[in-house]
Formats: structure tokens, sequence, C-alpha cells
């Protein structure tokens, strides 16, 4: 009888924490729009996989009164389960619970489940959804903090890390997203800010709403931070679930292998590109035609839209796409795109995924404001990442290449293993009209008609160099390729390159243009 | 050409400008393309006009020790700057008169307000 009353002892004890703040607390967080924390972890679990640990933890303040206060868990949930039957770790703040404020034991649990997360080698996904620092508990709730952030860089290379933004993330806990290498983020749910719109409105007297400082939205267009954007909690965890498929578990496994499709008939490499080479097109459909079963999954599809990344699969294997976007912005690197290209490639060869890229850009983007933003060292950033990268890299130019824009997109000369180029690849220093205006400037300016003459010396330069068989014919491209060939193309050359070794200078570790 | 399709708009909301096709001019040559709405919304660049002081940092002005008239040296004490918990003295970056105060005590200003005009 007596363990049978432990037994239900036990239950009591455990339904108590499982209430989380309490029902009014709940019902306040389910009014807003959000699910309770352990509610979204069973959601984005497979079904009764959860494990919970740390459940009785408590907090271990005794400033300003909080001895007397009992906060169930401390605020947050931590434990580990499965998705699609692959092992991973997880913790959810609770904002039920004191608004999920980050405590001395908080944290300690989130650190546990790193912890557990780096050692035994499986994804760590983390809510976020905190009200921030747990004021009452002063300095230690910052060291919290820094326990986090230490073990987020630690980790970072290792284990995929995902941060899942479902509530407030505030002030210093910002930089635990900031450093995962994955930001999930839902419309009017997500609000990320190191200043809250309260501090601007007291120093600088102007008024904006959280949504327009640090809404789902900014941070998925405006300043890139997050990389998935949803309309609903559900939505955001479909998405992660998809991610995962692409992924490896870790820097010592593959991605996982799926049977290999066939890209669908409707996306033709071949019909993609326009006659008229300054007209867009979208180069997603050329991905499409060249990836099994024309699926792509696009990252931060639309923060710095002029180059596109993501991953799809060729031969059931997963790829990491570098593509220039000709429908936006004609495609060129700026501060914004060059920074996005670059993360992506240091995570894609962190984690041993080939590389493919796809060319098209006519430079950099002019302007007073790039210069200013600092786009040497943003745009330096691709050229670091691509030779810095030993995962296999195969390049395709589709169309231009021009100037530093040739030289930075995964080049033969940034160790590219093979380099093809369509017929339509124009590869030179620049555009046709900047060239001949420079080279033939004295021509121009002494004819009769110097318009006339304008237009003769473009046609002769383009025809002469906006082509790809200059390049072919030093070798910095390996072969001119018809556009449906590319998918044929690529899978032979994935196929060579897998088994992939090179030796690198013996380094602590280098200085990338961060 | 193939057109475009156009991209679907995850927030709903009334699409920006950025999907209409325009043109970009890179080293010469016109592109048609999209821009984007952070494109759209630069700022043109305007030369700083050195007879005016403008503050570095949003903040409240604490204290003016400079009057319109006052001749001033570089580095000469114009005012105090309270900003991020911190009381900033603003020094003169030139030697020369003073053509108006913009600012008075107790005022907020954002960054880049102009406080102080030189003749």
């Amino acid at each position: 009888m007596a363990i049978k009353k432990k037994i239900q002892e036990l239950r009591r004890k455990r339904e108590e924490v499982q209430m989380g703040g309490g029902e009014a607390a709940i019902e306040k967080q389910v009014a807003m729009g959000k699910m309770t924390a352990r509610h979204r972890i069973q959601t984005l679990l497979d079904e009764d996989s959860f494990q919970e640990y740390d459940m009785f933890v408590e907090h271990d303040a005794r400033d300003f009164d909080m001895g007397k206060k009992v906060l169930a868990g401390d605020g947050v949930v931590i434990g580990t389960g499965s998705i699609s039957g692959r092992p991973v770790c997880v913790f959810a703040q609770d904002f039920t619970v004191a608004g999920g404020s980050l405590g001395s034991m908080h944290s300690r649990k989130i650190v546990k489940i790193m912890d557990h997360a780096l050692k035994l080698k499986m994804p760590l996904i983390g809510i976020n959804d905190s009200g921030g620092a747990r004021i009452q508990e002063g300095v230690n709730s910052l060291a919290g903090y820094g326990e986090i952030f230490f073990r987020n860089t630690i980790s970072s290379g290792v284990i995929p890390q995902i941060s899942v933004i479902l509530g407030p993330c505030a002030g210093g806990a910002v930089y635990s997203p900031a450093l995962t290498d994955f930001v999930f983020v839902v419309e009017n749910i997500s609000k990320m800010f190191i200043t809250g719109p309260e501090v601007i409105k007291t120093v600088l007297g102007e008024e904006i709403s959280m949504e327009d400082l640090g809404g789902a939205r900014v941070h998925s267009e405006i300043t890139g931070n997050a990389h998935f954007y949803a309309k609903t909690e559900k939505e955001c965890f479909e998405q992660i679930k998809k991610l995962l498929t692409f992924i490896p578990w870790s820097n010592e496994q593959k991605a996982l292998l799926v049977e290999p499709r066939l890209p669908r008939p409707e996306f033709k490499a071949g019909e993609v590109m326009p006659d008229d080479p300054k007209q867009p097109y979208d180069v997603r459909d050329v991905i499409k035609s060249v990836v099994d079963d024309s699926e792509f999954f696009e990252i931060q599809e639309l923060w710095a839209a002029n180059i596109v990344i993501g991953f799809g699969r060729m031969g059931g294997k997963t790829c990491g796409f570098v593509c220039n976007q000709p429908l936006v912005l004609a495609g060129v690197l700026d501060v914004d795109s060059s920074d996005k290209a670059a993360r992506f490639i240091r995570y894609c060869d962190a984690f041993d995924i080939p590389i493919v890229t796809l060319v098209d850009l006519p430079g950099y983007l002019p302007g007073v404001d790039q210069e200013h933003a600092g786009v040497i060292r943003h745009g330096a950033k691709v050229l670091y990442a691509y030779s810095e990268a030993t995962a296999p890299k195969i390049t395709v130019i589709l169309r231009k290449a021009y100037g530093g824009g040739y030289i930075a997109m995964g080049s033969r000369h940034l160790r590219a293993d093979f380099v093809f180029a369509w017929p339509t690849a124009e590869i030179a220093v620049m555009g046709p009209e900047g060239a001949a205006n420079i080279i033939f400037r004295k021509e121009i300016t002494d004819a009769q008609n110097p318009e006339e003459m304008r237009q003769q010396k473009v046609q002769e330069y383009r025809e002469k160099f906006a082509n790809p068989y200059v390049a072919a014919s030093r070798g910095y491209i390996d072969a001119v390729i018809e556009p449906d060939e590319t998918r044929k193309r690529l899978l032979h050359a994935l196929e060579v390159a897998a088994e992939k070794t090179v030796t690198m200078p013996r380094k602590k570790h280098g200085i990338p243009p961060f | 050409m193939t057109a475009p399709k156009d991209r679907i708009n995850p927030s709903g909301k009334p699409e920006n400008p950025s999907h209409e096709i325009k043109t970009l001019n890179v080293l010469g040559e016109i592109y048609h393309t999209r821009l984007t709405r952070k494109f759209l919304s630069r700022k043109p660049w305007k030369k700083p006009d050195e007879k005016q002081l403008m503050s570095f940092i949003p903040g409240t002005i604490c204290s003016i020790f400079v009057k319109p008239g006052d001749v001033v040296d570089v580095n000469g004490k114009l005012l105090i700057l309270d900003a991020m918990k911190m009381q900033n003295v603003i020094c003169s970056p030139v030697a020369g008169t003073i053509r108006s105060v913009l600012v008075k005590e107790g005022e907020k200003v954002k960054k880049g307000a102009v406080m102080i005009e030189f003749k």
C-alpha cells in the first residue's frame, strides 16, 4: 500500500508541474494564439516520444521574497524525444511560469539538455518564449545566459542547433538564437529585439510597435535574423520537421539518404533563360529542373532575395544551393546577400554538405549606402567561405559572371571541384557596355558619330568576350554544357567529388571578415 | 522568355512594390529586375554640413554653455548630452562663432538632430 501511495504522490506532483503557471496563465497564453510549452513539444515531436527531465527543479532565489514563490519547473521544460523516429533534444520556455523568465536553475536545465545534445550528437531545438532575465536573480541570471551562449558557440558546427521564437525574446536572450544555425519565427507571435519599444520611446520619443520593431516579418525580410517564417505555430513545426529531413544529425554523420527521384517534367532547364540577356528569370526554376522531384527547400526566402539559398537533393543526397537571383536586383551581390550566402556556405561545409552554385550576376550593387555599410568586408565573406570550404563544390555559370562577382561565386580559382558553363555564359571583367566605354574611349570620342561607334564597340566586345569560350580556353571552366545536360553533369560531378579529401595548412582557426 | 512566377506572399498583406519589374543600372548595363523594399527605401547620401553640429547618439540635453554670437575655440565646451546613462560633454569641432542654438535644456534629441549651427 505504501508504494501505491508513493506512486500516487509522484503522479500528483507531476500533474502539478504540468499545470505550469496555472489555469489562468494558460488561458492567457492560449488567448494570445500561443500553445503552452508542453503542447508545443508534443506537437513538434513524434507522438508519445517526449521524455521530460528536471521536472522538479526549483529555483533557489531568496531575495525580494522569492523564497515564497513556487515556479513549476522553474519556467522551462527540457527533454528528449524523436522526430520522424530520429532522436532530438529539446527545451521550451514556459511563459505561463513567471513569464518564462530566465533564472539560475532555469538556465541550468537548458544547459543540461544542451550538454546532452552535444555529447550524444543530436540536434538541439530550443523554443524561446521568455520575458528575459529574471531580475530578482541578478547576476546569476546573466551567468545563466553566458553558459548558454558558450555552449551555443562550442556546439556550432558539431550538431544542428535550431531556435524557435514563439513569444518575446528580448535583450541579451536574443543572442542564443543568433548563435544557432536556423531561427524560426511566427507571424504576430515572435518578437525579438535588443531594446524594446518602451526603451526606445523613453530614450528617443519614437513610438513603434513590437511587431514593427522586431516582429516575424521584420526579421524575415529586413534584418535577416530569421530563416523561416510561418503564419501559425503548427506551420512552423512542419517547417522544422521538413528542415530536419535535409540535414545531418552531426558533423560526423551524413544526411538521410532518400530514394532518388527525377525532377518533375514541367521544369526544364533549357526553357528558363530568356533570349534577351537583360531580362530576368527565376533561378529557382533552374534549381527545380535539376533537383530530385523538383523539391527545393528555400532558406531566408524573403531576405536579400537577390541570392537564393536552400537545400535540394541530387540522387537522394542533400545538397546546398547558392544561386544568384536575376529576378531580384538583377542578382547582384550586396551587403545582405553576401552575408546570407557566406553563412550558408559555412553551414554546408561544417556538415560536409556539397555546395552547388548557380551563377548569374552583373557584379556588386553600386551605391554610397553599400560602400558605407562595408560591402568590401561583407563581400569578402563570400570569398572566404568558398575558399575555406572543403565540402564538394560544383559551380554552373548560367549567364553573367562579371568581375569580382565571377571570382566570388564558387569559381575555379577558389577551388571549385568542377565548373560548368551554359552556352549563354558571359564570363568577363565587366559587362559589354561598361567595358567598351573604357577600352574604346578614344575611338568613341573621336568618332564622327560617337553613339554609333559606341554601339559598334559594345557589339564587338559582346561577340568577343560575352561567352564562355575564353574562360574555357584557359581551362577555368571544365565544360560548356547544354542546359538540359545540367542534372546529369551535376550528378556525376557530385558522385566523383563525394570522397574528396583536402588538406589545409595547420592553424588554430582563420580570421574571417565577420 | 518564361514569365517569372509571382512569389507567394506569406503574410497575405498588401504586396510591396518590389514585385514589379523595374530597371537597374549596374556598371552601365541596364537590367530588368525586381527591386527590394529595402533597396527602394535607401536614403540618398548628403554631404555633411560642417556648419552644423549634429547629435551622434539619441539623448537628452542636460546643459548648454553657449548662446548665439559666442566665439568658441576648437574643443570649447558647447553642451552636455545625456545618453546611455552617460553625460557626454560635446565640444566644438571647429573654431568659430555660434549662429544659433537649436535645442533647449531638457530637450530630447534624436540621432543626427542639428543642435548648434556655426556662422
